[in-house]
């Protein structure tokens, strides 16, 4: 390689930034890539767990991201996929043990879905198309803002899940006492299962009708 | 021998894996664009799911929970290993999945050009792993139990599977809003197939 091509990259360039902010909005993992809705739906009854689980991907993405982009060139690519997991299912154990030290209600209320970050796609998926052709420091980026806008979305889901399911945020009561004796009711249903699918549904149905090029065909 | 009936009816309407845990979704919406292929990707996960979890089960009875080592050695009663359980049930679920496709090439050609490609995705389906663990969590008694349990759970998301890709070739003949095509649209439609599985959770096994 020339040196003259080596010439340093101010840490927050235009294009780093770009792989920080793309994924939050017009690349997001959850409502333009598809990627990593299995564990995005199950956590998301209260905003609390939804909370702990995207600071969880963040902080893998991240992490995998920089151990894979250091190892690159080593990596033999017939087993790439092996050592990927190898990589992820280490990381998703440190952050296992550390959730089960510091926070055990929440672990116990994530329960298996902790151990399901390492089937997670948004992980699997950027360690390919991302970390194994490109430097260390634009990989971290790339995967703070995929963790980013995995997160985003979790949170917007637990909110109104919470808000409107159970009447509170992160556990405290948010409905005034009036509201409900004047006949407001929480609504159970958004506690279930499949009202995470339609919430996520909508919110895609918002970001498209405001970005037109992501439509897609039936 | 009800006890097993009932977990494998149970793993497949009331603990659905796509409508009540939300595993496997990627693959869920990727590949349920025609029936066709999802009834292949689905009997693949049947067929994975069958197998990996009794040999979870197997590892985890005799080498991973807290005192299971006693048969190597009475001094080993108090070790735990289950701090490692995800990264082996990983590593046997991808090895699995190549020795499935080995064996599955070599002896049933036709049944291996249909599975195709759809063998190596299953290793990173969250269907696969999620099973082991909750058969871990769920702390099954015997072999037959966690066999059932894996089984049933595989049934249960090849019925989901088939029945999205079929209400998604006859959607594309209907006018959806614009923004919603697609992704969209499939994401509300899996929420009511959902609700309707809600129902089965009346019934009492």
């Amino acid at each position: 390689m020339s040196t003259a091509k080596q010439e340093k990259e101010p840490l927050f360039s235009p294009k780093n930034k770009k792989l920080l902010t793309s994924p939050i909005n017009l690349n997001n993992p959850i409502t333009v890539q598809v990627l990593g809705i299995c564990s995005a739906l199950a956590v998301t009854a209260k905003l609390k767990p939804a909370f702990v689980m995207a600071v969880s991907v963040v902080v893998v993405t991240a992490l995998a991201n920089v151990i894979i982009s250091m190892l690159r060139n080593g990596i033999p690519p017939r087993i790439r996929i092996i050592v990927q997991l190898v990589v992820i299912a280490a990381l998703v154990i440190l952050v296992d043990q550390v959730l089960k030290a510091f926070v055990y209600d929440v672990s116990k209320q994530l329960s298996v879905f902790v151990g399901l970050i390492i089937t997670n796609c948004i992980i699997m998926g950027r360690l390919e198309a991302f970390a194994m052709g490109n430097k260390v420091w634009p990989s971290l980026l790339d995967g703070i803002g995929n963790g980013l806008g995995y997160g985003l979305i979790l949170l917007i889901v637990g909110f109104v899940r919470e808000l409107f399911g159970s009447g509170t945020l992160w556990g405290y009561n948010v409905i005034p006492a009036g509201a409900f004796e004047i006949g407001y009711m929480n609504n159970g249903f958004m506690i279930l299962p499949p009202m995470a699918l339609i919430i996520v549904g909508i919110i895609i149905w918002i970001q498209r009708s405001k970005n037109p090029e992501l439509f897609e065909e039936n | 021998m009800q006890e097993i009936f009932n977990i494998f009816v149970k793993s497949i309407f009331v603990d659905n894996m796509v409508f009540a845990y939300f595993l496997g979704m990627c693959s869920y919406l990727a590949v349920s664009k025609t029936v066709q292929t999802s009834v292949g990707l689905g009997i693949a996960v049947i067929f994975v799911l069958g197998i990996t979890v009794p040999v979870d089960y197997l590892l985890n009875d005799y080498v991973l929970k807290p005192g299971a080592l006693v048969w190597l050695d009475s001094g080993l009663a108090d070790v735990d290993l289950s701090f490692l359980s995800f990264i082996v049930f990983i590593a046997i679920i991808a090895s699995m999945v190549q020795l499935v496709e080995m064996i599955v090439e070599k002896f049933s050609p036709a049944l291996y050009s249909s599975l195709g490609i759809f063998l190596p995705l299953i290793a990173v389906n969250c269907a696969i792993l999620g099973g082991s663990l909750f058969m871990q969590e769920r702390e099954y008694q015997t072999l037959a139990q966690a066999t059932s349990f894996g089984l049933g759970s595989g049934v249960g998301w090849f019925l989901a599977i088939v029945g999205i890709a079929a209400i998604r070739e006859k959607i594309r003949y209907s006018n959806v809003p614009a923004p919603l095509r697609g992704l969209g649209i499939t994401f509300i439609i899996t929420g009511l197939m959902g609700i309707a599985f809600m129902s089965f959770l009346g019934i009492k096994l």
